[in-house]
């Protein structure tokens, strides 16, 4: 399914992306700051890799997902998918662009209109994007259920008519429809129960390897992130704490952050035999006023005096991985 | 662990159905359990199993109509208060059993100060001055790690973050010193480093003042690190029950068994591909007359399509006091891990 030209580019490539979200007060409505939703984030994903990004509510990464796809107009920065730079793009080649990138959204229930049916939402990205006939265009509709595990006696019903879990089946069936290469999942099996999620994560595997498709998983799940990313990128406060192969991160975290968030995740495993925890004192800061420094030096039980001056900067700290910490050397 | 202890409360047969217009619910079926002295009892499910109706049914907190508690006893050392009236009912609501919700944004009152809302039941349900009310609010307050509490009695919820938000209302469930705690997913909202303090904090009350607590959850982790024992329920009724690492070391359910293994790991071998659990939950417009999770065991056979499996012991401990299932399928023995 990879491109023959070049299989060790990658086919996003995010430098330097910020966005900012003014922040207007006073009679005059005055812009008085901004809101740091994503400040400095760059990070590759490679074709046919997921990259799991993952933090708590508020971190920014669902802004990075949005940003990435510009669903936002990025306040600085360049994000390039498959070599076109997208935030430089015009609107018209912006929209030729979009069926190759697509989004599978958080909660079903908001995302689908509540008054179109399966076929139509399934179908409305052919209508705008392709010049498929009627019927051409009801074969490919039946061709995307099959493909995500819908009965095609359904598609006439409406979105109220499914489960939780099968609603998700319907979005990820829409973000197929124009054959993308690349897919951002924004916590797609949050709103689901435990049973349902692995339905789910299963078909996007499977979707995976049958249509080569390149993920960015954004999920605060860090035991689902485990199983389905390659590399995950860990996000505090508005920038990349650390960026690690799955393995490497989940056996040696190397940023204090990704210790303490891993060590905090419940083990189904009554036998006392999980690790010491790490409970963090605090709450996160405002991205609206990150503190001076490292912005992660007002929680961290490794806390130095240069961390509350100098802001470290993500860097190589073993092979493949990044870590933005005054206490690990680069490479 | 209080092995053997006296039941604080006690739950036999309880039946909530829900008469809407467009049909009956049938939420809670048959759910019988105790919570004895000191112990903290997990409960299980996914939504719509029917733990938190099982909950809120117990202490009259579902409006009727158009719930309709119809059956079983709920014994709170010994005295029924399924049969209490509204005003007996009110003085155990707050005082003897404490209630934690799910969102700790919406539970609070935003126009009132968080100092008020802890002194309401002190001043209520004890009878406190104003001048001893606020003195024990400050206690609690610093009991549940909220610092220069004095001055945060003030300060109203939307000036406190989610996990302090949290700690208040633990604060106030725990005001009058009840005899039982109920917190219905009171982590659920939270991220995982607050809901690591949250459970930190806990374990500590616990130690401090032995309260036997019930925690409804749907997160097996959070289960797995806090509680003593665990009710598991699946479509309105109690599957499994036992202490909990007899259950997780021997899941006797099909569905207990399916969803350990559904949830993927942090540490060990990473699984290729999770086992899902085919299917949909049971919608539960009729009392069960069958197994409710049968379509979707993979060892489900005629039996239990027919008959809706009674609990019954799978120790020699009585029904209740050990580890006990309702299935009419064996489950094998475990095989002992590989370090064995």
């Amino acid at each position: 399914m990879l491109d023959a030209r070049d299989e060790t580019a990658p086919l996003v490539q995010v430098k330097n992306l910020k966005m900012y979200f003014p922040i207007y007060s006073g009679l005059l409505r005055r812009h008085s700051g901004d809101v740091k939703a994503v400040d400095d984030v760059s990070f590759h994903i490679m074709p046919g890799e997921t990259l799991g990004l993952v933090g708590e509510s508020g971190c920014g990464k669902s802004t990075v997902g949005r940003a990435v796809l510009r669903l936002y107009e990025p306040t600085a920065g360049s994000v390039r998918i498959d070599g076109e730079d997208i935030p430089a793009l015009t609107p018209e080649a912006l929209r030729r662009k979009r069926p190759t990138m697509q989004m599978v959204f958080q909660d079903p229930q908001a995302s689908l209109n509540p008054r179109m049916t399966v076929a139509d939402i399934i179908g409305e990205p052919l209508d705008e994007h392709t010049t498929l006939s009627r019927d051409e265009k009801l074969a490919r509709i039946y061709e995307l259920m099959d493909q995500v595990g819908l009965n095609r006696a359904f598609a006439n019903r409406y979105p109220y008519a499914f489960s939780g879990g099968q609603r998700q089946r319907i979005g990820i069936a829409r973000a197929l429809a124009l054959n993308p290469k690349f897919i951002v999942c924004d916590e797609p099996i949050a709103a689901l129960d435990v049973s349902i999620q692995a339905q789910v994560v299963n078909l996007l595997e499977e979707l995976q390897d049958r249509l080569g498709l390149t993920y960015l998983f954004i999920s605060h799940d860090l035991s689902m992130v485990r199983h389905i990313a390659d590399r995950v990128a860990v996000m505090y406060l508005g920038q990349i704490a650390e960026i690690s192969p799955r393995d490497a991160l989940y056996a040696q975290p190397l940023h204090p952050y990704a210790e303490a968030l891993l060590s905090a995740v419940p083990e189904p495993d009554p036998s006392g035999a999980q690790q010491q925890r790490i409970i963090l004192k605090g709450d996160v800061p405002s991205p609206a006023n990150p503190p001076k420094g490292c912005n992660f030096c007002t929680r961290c039980p490794k806390v130095m005096d240069i961390c509350r001056e100098v802001e470290p900067k993500l860097q190589e700290a073993a092979p493949g991985r990044q870590v933005a910490c005054h206490l690990i050397n680069p490479l | 662990m209080p092995d053997g202890a006296k039941p604080v409360l006690e739950v036999r047969g309880l039946k909530t159905v829900f008469r809407t217009r467009s049909g009956a619910v049938h939420a809670v079926n048959d759910v019988s359990f105790s919570l004895r002295e000191g112990e903290l009892l997990g409960v299980v499910g996914e939504s719509g199993s029917g733990k938190s109706v099982t909950m809120m049914s117990l202490i009259g907190l579902l409006p009727s109509p158009p719930a309709d508690v119809c059956g079983g006893q709920v014994l709170l050392r010994g005295v029924d208060i399924l049969k209490a009236t509204p005003d007996e009912l009110r003085r155990v609501r707050g005082a003897r059993i404490g209630f934690v919700f799910q969102d700790p944004m919406t539970s609070l009152n935003p126009v009132f100060t968080v100092g008020n809302q802890i002194m309401e039941p002190l001043r209520k349900h004890k009878g406190m001055s104003k001048a001893a009310a606020t003195e024990r609010a400050v206690e609690l307050l610093e009991l549940v790690g909220i610092p220069d509490a004095r001055r945060r009695l003030k300060s109203y919820p939307h000036q406190f973050s989610g996990g302090m938000r949290q700690r208040v209302m633990i604060a106030i469930a725990l005001a009058c010193d009840p005899e039982v705690l109920i917190a219905d997913e009171p982590t659920t909202a939270l991220d995982v480093t607050i809901q690591a303090q949250i459970l930190e904090l806990v374990k500590e009350l616990r130690q401090k003042l032995g309260m036997a607590i019930i925690w409804i959850t749907h997160d097996l982790g959070v289960i797995a690190g806090i509680a003593d024992r665990i009710l598991v329920m699946y479509g309105g009724q109690v599957v499994e029950q036992g202490p909990v690492r007899e259950v997780f070391r021997a899941p006797q359910h099909p569905y207990t068994r399916a969803l350990l293994r559904t949830i993927p790991k942090l540490h060990g071998a990473r699984e290729a591909r999770l086992e899902a659990i085919e299917g949909q939950p049971p919608i539960l417009t009729a009392a069960p007359a069958a197994c409710p999770f049968a379509p979707r065991c993979a060892h489900a056979f005629d039996r239990c399509r027919a008959e809706n499996p009674a609990r019954h012991s799978i120790d020699s401990r009585a029904l209740g006091e050990g580890h006990d299932v309702a299935c009419f399928w064996q489950a094998p023995a475990p095989q002992e891990a590989a370090h064995a």
